[in-house]
């Protein structure tokens, strides 16, 4: 048991940290045409506007959540004079609610990709893949947030966070782990799965996040030259 | 051949500052010789755009007007929120600035579905070879390309051809419905309708908004000739530029998920060669040629608050060749002499800047397009002879150009945001031409007073009808061959690769079978994400050899042997 332990939680993350960059480097390398997000919006907008930016916005409410309760100790906030059953109210509320919306996007998105037939036709190999790994995720992410709102429930700041950073210490906290309910190793479990997924499906898009557009000039020029030199270099 | 030079008639070009030169291949369609035959969306569609998932993007179109135009109701900026409008006096593209942009990333609400163009579809035509023997004659149903299942036809790029559909139809064009609302009851009924043909292919704009939107930065101007083009390795597939051309000349690639638009055929005007639309144009009426024109001057141009005005001040960007300061300032800026000579020799010069006779398509989006149209003079001519009157009597035409309040008001609608001066001035100075070259066809004596009517004297108004009329290949299409410049604000550009062959992409070899007009397995076809290029690298192989050894006759200009028709001489030279 204890063998299994130290593989899924002192071994595999830095298995799967070097597929992440890995596999994410040789995609650019190899298959800068492929990195785009594959729209399907021409093919049905209805729905899309619905459950994309519901989706997106949720998610991003949830990643910002998971940097919070992550990365920054416990010891920080108590230090900073917020407490415990406030931190957790929040979380419960906010996360909870910032879940819900990911999870009520992805099925919109996911009824559309089944109902919707040019949708389907569009589906990749990847993309099925990748969905019920992504659907998996996000519900047991939910579940173990909503049993964060029982009465002295587990802390995980207190165990999933502490081996979280003991990760990037080079120093895997093994134990802090293994005291975690299930659901906790599970979201954990999956979600190191859709990271292996992700150089290798559409997910590449969120590396592009277009954030130079708002520094940039309306207007770009470029000479005949910067690309033919470029393409030369590349075939 | 060198014709003699005109007298000049761009403004200001002596007296204002000469900022930052810049030079421009530019087009102008002669639109009373369009015959509507659509063989330049077709050469256009075989050389670019004859790969799956580009199955109902049209690079070229030819719209009938009155009509809808492709995609439907393009025009109308108020739905699509296409080009640029001005705020507080500065330019913001309509569908909003950069932070609304990037929120809006997820779901475009702008952007135009399949229905606002059509669902490409083929033919069971199996079905006739391998249906069983009987008494009914098998038919080829049709059958969507986008998902494989059966299809009804409903639309198409071209489904109100020639008024096609009626009054009913007709009337969801844009442009009527703005002469409605300012009071203009048009008769769509086909005894009193005008109409005339619209070839369409992106304007290659001095200020293109679809740059402007992209969050990538992968659509860029190029320096050297203005061309605008969709880095396929930069794009991201955000889908932004769709909406934001409120032309609809950028269109997404379904199956790569990229944007691609319209390249000018920049490979042949490289070469000095002018686009395949051009080339095999059968009314001969497209123009090609080299503007020059002061890049400091555009982004003020583009923000007069009239916009009315915008025609006149888009003149106002342009350079005068002939002009020694200008020629210097163009060397200067590092435009190549061989550019300059040939700016001066521009039949598209000529026609936008002394005769005055193009105008562009809707100045009003304010991106400043740089395809130009001589508006047509045929429905006033039809007009006048179905009434049994001389289509061709001086008088009766000038009378008809004013009288003809419908006409008039339409083509301003398309050319001069409105303003109907600059669209009866042209179509005064076509008619004096007609008149003036009749009677010395019917061996009458000039007619100079007509010339002067209009503002020509009689050696420009027989220069420009030879423009117009006989202008042979090379005095129609007058392009320099490439060079290479500098990039004006080194912050403003990057400088990574072009890559057009991507799998799928605008430069890929066709695969076998991989066309649109022959139906892929519906499921799955995206399959293999990442590591595709392989396989196209082997695809460039085997179309690299079935090619090889061919004559390409859309490069022959029908004089002399084309290259390569007859095999190599042992040394290596030509035959
Ligand atoms: C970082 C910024 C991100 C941006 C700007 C972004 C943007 C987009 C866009 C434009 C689409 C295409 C929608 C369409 O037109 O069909 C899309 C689809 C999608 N994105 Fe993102 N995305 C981002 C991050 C993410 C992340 C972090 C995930 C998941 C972990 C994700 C998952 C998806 C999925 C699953 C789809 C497919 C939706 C569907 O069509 O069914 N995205 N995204
Ligand atoms: S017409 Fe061409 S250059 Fe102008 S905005 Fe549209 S795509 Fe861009
Ligand atoms: S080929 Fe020429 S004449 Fe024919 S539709 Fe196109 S522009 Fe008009």
């Amino acid at each position: 048991m204890n063998h299994l332990h130290i593989a899924l939680w002192g071994v595999l993350p830095y298995l799967v940290l070097a597929l992440f960059v890995g596999g994410s480097a040789w995609r650019y390398r190899y298959d800068r045409f492929g990195f785009t997000t594959r729209s399907s919006q021409l093919y049905e907008s209805r729905l899309l506007r619905v459950g994309g930016p519901l989706f997106h916005y949720g998610l991003f409410l949830v990643l910002g959540g998971h940097v919070v309760g992550l990365l920054i100790p416990e010891g920080l906030t108590d230090r900073l004079g917020v407490s415990e059953g406030f931190y957790h109210l929040n979380a419960l509320l906010v996360g909870g609610a910032a879940g819900l919306a990911a999870v009520a996007g992805l099925a919109v998105l996911l009824w559309r990709r089944l109902r919707v037939r040019a949708v389907r036709a569009a589906t990749s190999r990847s993309d099925r893949a990748v969905y019920p790994v992504l659907l998996a995720v996000l519900l047991a992410g939910l579940t173990a947030t909503a049993s964060g709102a029982a009465a002295g429930s587990y802390d995980y700041r207190l165990g999933v966070s502490v081996w979280f950073r003991s990760l990037f210490l080079l120093d895997p906290d093994v134990a802090a782990m293994r005291g975690a309910p299930l659901v906790y190793q599970l979201h954990a479990l999956l979600a190191m799965a859709l990271f292996g997924l992700w150089p290798f499906s559409r997910l590449v898009h969120a590396f592009a996040a277009p954030l130079g557009y708002l520094a940039r000039p309306y207007i770009v020029y470029r000479s005949r030259a910067s690309s033919a030199a470029a393409q030369r270099g590349a075939r | 051949m060198t014709r003699t030079p005109h007298k000049h008639s761009e403004r200001r070009s002596g007296s204002a500052p000469i900022g930052r030169v810049m030079a421009q291949v530019a087009m102008v369609m002669n639109l009373d010789k369009c015959i509507g035959c659509h063989t330049c969306s077709v050469t256009c569609k075989q050389t670019w755009t004859n790969r799956a998932g580009t199955e109902y993007a049209w690079f070229n179109n030819v719209e009938t007007r009155p009509g809808q135009g492709y995609p439907r109701g393009h025009e109308d900026q108020d739905r699509w929120k296409g080009g640029w409008r001005l705020k507080h006096g500065r330019l913001v593209p309509r569908s909003g600035g950069r932070a609304r942009r990037l929120a809006r990333l997820f779901a475009n609400p702008e952007l135009p579905t399949l229905d606002d163009y059509y669902e490409p579809w083929t033919y069971d035509y199996e079905t006739l070879t391998s249906a069983p023997l009987g008494d009914d004659v098998p038919t080829a149903r049709p059958r969507s390309l986008i998902n494989g299942a059966e299809t009804e036809i409903t639309w198409g790029p071209n489904w109100d051809d020639d008024l096609g559909g009626g009054p009913a139809r007709l009337a969801a064009d844009p442009v009527l419905k703005q002469l409605e609302r300012v009071g203009q009851k048009v008769r769509l009924e086909y005894e009193q309708a005008f109409m005339f043909y619209l070839p369409r292919i992106c304007e290659h704009c001095l200020n293109p908004s679809c740059v402007a939107v992209c969050p990538s930065g992968a659509l860029y101007k190029r320096i050297e000739d203005g061309i605008v083009l969709v880095d396929q390795d930069r794009c991201r597939g955000w889908r932004m530029c769709v909406s934001g051309c409120p032309y609809k000349k950028v269109y997404f690639n379904h199956r790569t998920g990229k944007a691609e638009k319209c390249t000018l055929c920049y490979p042949r005007i490289e070469a000095g060669e002018p686009t395949v639309c051009s080339e095999t144009c059968v009314g001969r009426l497209r123009y090609l040629g080299i503007m020059l024109y002061d890049a400091d001057r555009v982004g003020r141009a583009a923000a007069v608050e009239d916009e009315q005005e915008l025609y006149e001040a888009q003149l106002d960007c342009f350079l005068d060749p002939h002009d020694p300061e200008v020629a210097r300032a163009a060397e200067e800026s590092g435009i190549p002499h061989d550019w300059v000579t040939a700016a001066r020799r521009s039949p598209v010069r000529a026609l936008i800047s002394d005769y005055r006779i193009a105008l562009p398509l809707h100045p009003e989006y304010r991106t400043m397009p740089m395809v130009w149209y001589v508006p047509p003079l045929s429905p006033v001519v039809e007009a006048l002879s179905k009434d049994g009157h001389d289509g061709e009597d001086p008088a009766n035409l000038f009378g008809a150009i004013d009288a003809l309040r419908i006409p008039l008001e339409y083509l301003a609608g398309l050319f001069t945001a409105g303003d109907t001066g600059p669209v009866e001035a042209a179509l005064c100075r076509l008619a004096a031409m007609r008149s003036y070259m009749r009677r010395i066809n019917l061996g009458q004596e000039r007619d100079c007073s007509l010339a002067a009517a209009v503002g020509l004297d009689a050696e420009r108004m027989e220069e420009m009808y030879r423009l117009l009329a006989l202008a042979k290949y090379e005095e129609r299409y007058v392009i320099p061959t490439s060079y290479t410049g500098q990039v004006p604000d080194p912050d403003a550009a990057a400088d990574t690769g072009c890559g057009l062959d991507g799998e799928g992409g605008p430069g890929m070899y066709e695969r076998p079978g991989e066309t649109f007009h022959a139906l892929a397995p519906a499921v799955g076809r995206q399959d293999g994400e990442g590591g595709e290029n392989e396989a196209d690298e082997e695809d460039g192989e085997l179309a690299g050899s079935a090619t090889r050894g061919r004559v390409n006759l859309l490069n022959w200009d029908g004089r002399g042997r084309p290259a390569g028709l007859f095999p190599r001489r042992r040394g290596g030279e030509r035959a």
